[in-house]
């Protein structure tokens, strides 16, 4: 090997990395093949993770926990409250004389908070326009792919309690 | 001599990027059968989650058998 080079060849470094960009970068079918299959395994380990978590996963002690007194939210009125824990948000909104709903507060698409329409009797997210019936906590319009998971109420005289959490 | 190795090899390719394509077309209905899951999972309906399970895991092995004569016909075309 000359220790001197000709200027018209490749520069000293790309000799001492000799590292082909294009021959990196190439992906063999045969490489494109395995890596789907790769792929195809990882789907199916996510649906057994899924059933794993439906079949496995227990179902939740909720405690009972007085929300409102009956005589305090007026027709049309709303209160908000947190249930079961003090992170979970929901909104209790009073329809009609003896019609009591509360759901979670956290909008089904990207957990917004909803907010109570009295006009149209509609939990709205303001964030991507997405309307909930306030009577079952059902999608109407919008985004969300679920229903609000609706607060389970029991009332106790003139106190309304939260007894659980039925989701979907 | 020559041209029927070409011939052969032709047909490898053809026959190796119609499994590959089919690969692709159960990758995607397995992302989809998944996405599915994940949100009836979500919503509370753990009905779902078995026989999506066990249709995903169809989906792979059919993954795996092509890949499988992918790589047998590979092999013959290449005369190993």
């Amino acid at each position: 090997m000359s220790l001197l080079r000709s200027p018209s060849e490749e520069p000293l470094w790309k000799d001492e990395f000799s590292v082909f960009t294009s021959d990196e970068r190439y992906v063999t079918r045969r490489q494109f093949t395995k890596f789907l299959t790769l792929a195809s395994l990882g789907m199916f380990v996510g649906n057994l993770w899924i059933l794993a978590r439906s079949y496995f996963a227990k179902s939740p002690a909720f405690p009972s926990s007085v929300i409102a007194d009956v005589n305090e939210i007026p027709v049309g009125g709303v209160k908000l409250f947190s249930y079961p824990t003090p992170a979970d948000r929901c909104i209790l909104v009073r329809t009609s004389e003896d019609g009591f709903n509360a759901f979670s507060q956290k909008c089904t698409h990207l957990s917004c908070a909803v907010y109570y329409e009295r006009e149209t009797n509609q939990l709205a997210c303001p964030c991507h326009h997405g309307y909930f019936s306030a009577k079952d906590g059902s999608v109407l319009q919008g985004p969300p792919p679920r229903p609000l998971p609706r607060i389970l109420l029991e009332r106790q005289g003139q106190e309304l309690v939260a007894i659980g959490v039925k989701v979907g | 001599m020559a041209n029927s190795d070409s011939s052969k090899q032709k047909k490898g390719l053809v026959a190796i990027d119609g499994a590959m394509a089919l690969i692709v077309l159960l990758v995607v209905v397995q992302i989809w059968l998944l996405s599915a899951a994940l949100e009836s999972f979500l919503a509370g309906h753990a009905e779902t989650a078995l026989p999506a399970a066990i249709f995903s895991g169809l989906l792979f092995l059919s993954c795996v058998a092509l890949t499988l004569f992918a790589s047998g016909i590979d092999r013959d075309s290449r005369g190993q």
